[in-house]
């Protein structure tokens, strides 16, 4: 199966690259345009048919990998 | 002093703190591949500066789970001095034998000059050269040196006196508090985001990074 994982950064933590963006968009001419946050998107294939296990191994590699939990937030949905 | 320096794909200055080592200890350091699942018996082992892993995921993410670095946490926890160095202080904290993070500076821009910072503890094994207090110069290199923890953990790094250099004058990244490195709670394990290792000779400039590697062999010989 499929998981698909998101991962932001937390409320609080400065976004370099969000505000370039923002910056970029404004000098586009896209007006109205406030706070830009960047994230991750991360899609895994993973050998597992029972789709709560696949979540909390997915859930562990965010943990040790694929996010960093001291400025990361992640969330995890499994498709079939 | 015998030391070992970690090499990671995209490491690019071994050459550098080797030289430095050598220079003064008299001893050429060992060079370990990151590949390697061991390391040789060292008194200090010193992840260099780079972009290891082309600085994929994040900064340090993917180094500080290389094969080595599974021995060079044993060998830190165990009490074997280590220093990280830029990239190197990425992947400590990535390793989980600092806390806190590195994030993007906070102007956006790469950070390439002379700094100057003040040295917080002459109390370390890393810091013997130098007075508590004393301001050095040496130069930066970094793209993603704004350190960064929550409050809480600030709060003890102070209160233990881990807070090893701080940014006097201009803050160069946006690093919380000034930090310009850190050390782990037995003082023993050393980040830092300047270079040291490129003020050890007149011809950089200045060498106001030896007092770190005679601090260090000095405490370690």
């Amino acid at each position: 199966m499929k998981a698909k994982v998101h991962i932001t950064l937390k409320k609080g933590v400065l976004d370099v690259q969000g505000k370039a963006i923002g910056g970029a968009l404004a000098s586009l001419g896209f007006g109205g345009v406030g706070d830009v946050r960047q994230g991750k998107y991360i899609e895994l294939d993973i050998a597992e048919t029972d789709p709560a296990i696949a979540k909390s191994r997915v859930e562990e590699m965010c943990r040790k990998l694929l996010a960093n939990t001291v400025i990361e937030n992640y969330a995890v949905e499994i498709l079939r | 002093m015998k030391s070992a320096v970690v090499l990671f794909p995209g490491t690019n200055r071994e050459r550098d703190i080797a030289v430095a080592l050598e220079r003064a200890t008299g001893q050429a350091p060992a060079i370990v591949w990151h590949a390697e699942t061991s390391l040789p018996k060292v008194d200090l082992i010193v992840l260099p500066g780079g972009f290891s892993y082309g600085d994929y995921l994040r900064s340090g993410a993917i180094a500080a789970r290389a094969p080595i670095m599974r021995a060079v946490v044993d060998a830190a926890e165990a009490g074997v001095a280590v220093l990280g160095i830029c990239n190197g202080f990425q992947i400590l904290t990535e390793s989980g034998l600092l806390p806190g993070v590195l994030l993007p500076n906070a102007h956006g821009k790469f950070a390439c000059k002379n700094v100057a910072l003040r040295v917080e503890t002459s109390q370390t094994i890393f810091t013997g050269g130098y007075e508590a207090g004393q301001t050095i110069t040496v130069p930066i290199a970094h793209h993603d040196g704004n350190y960064f923890a929550d409050d809480e953990t600030l709060a003890r790094l102070e209160g233990e006196g881990r807070i090893a250099f701080r940014y006097v004058g201009e803050n160069p990244n946006g690093s919380i508090r000034d930090i310009a490195g850190v050390y782990n709670a037995t003082k023993t394990v050393l980040g830092l985001m300047p270079h040291p290792e490129d003020a050890t000779d007149a011809r950089h400039g200045g060498t106001d990074g030896l007092g770190l590697f005679k601090g260090l062999t000095a405490a370690l010989s």
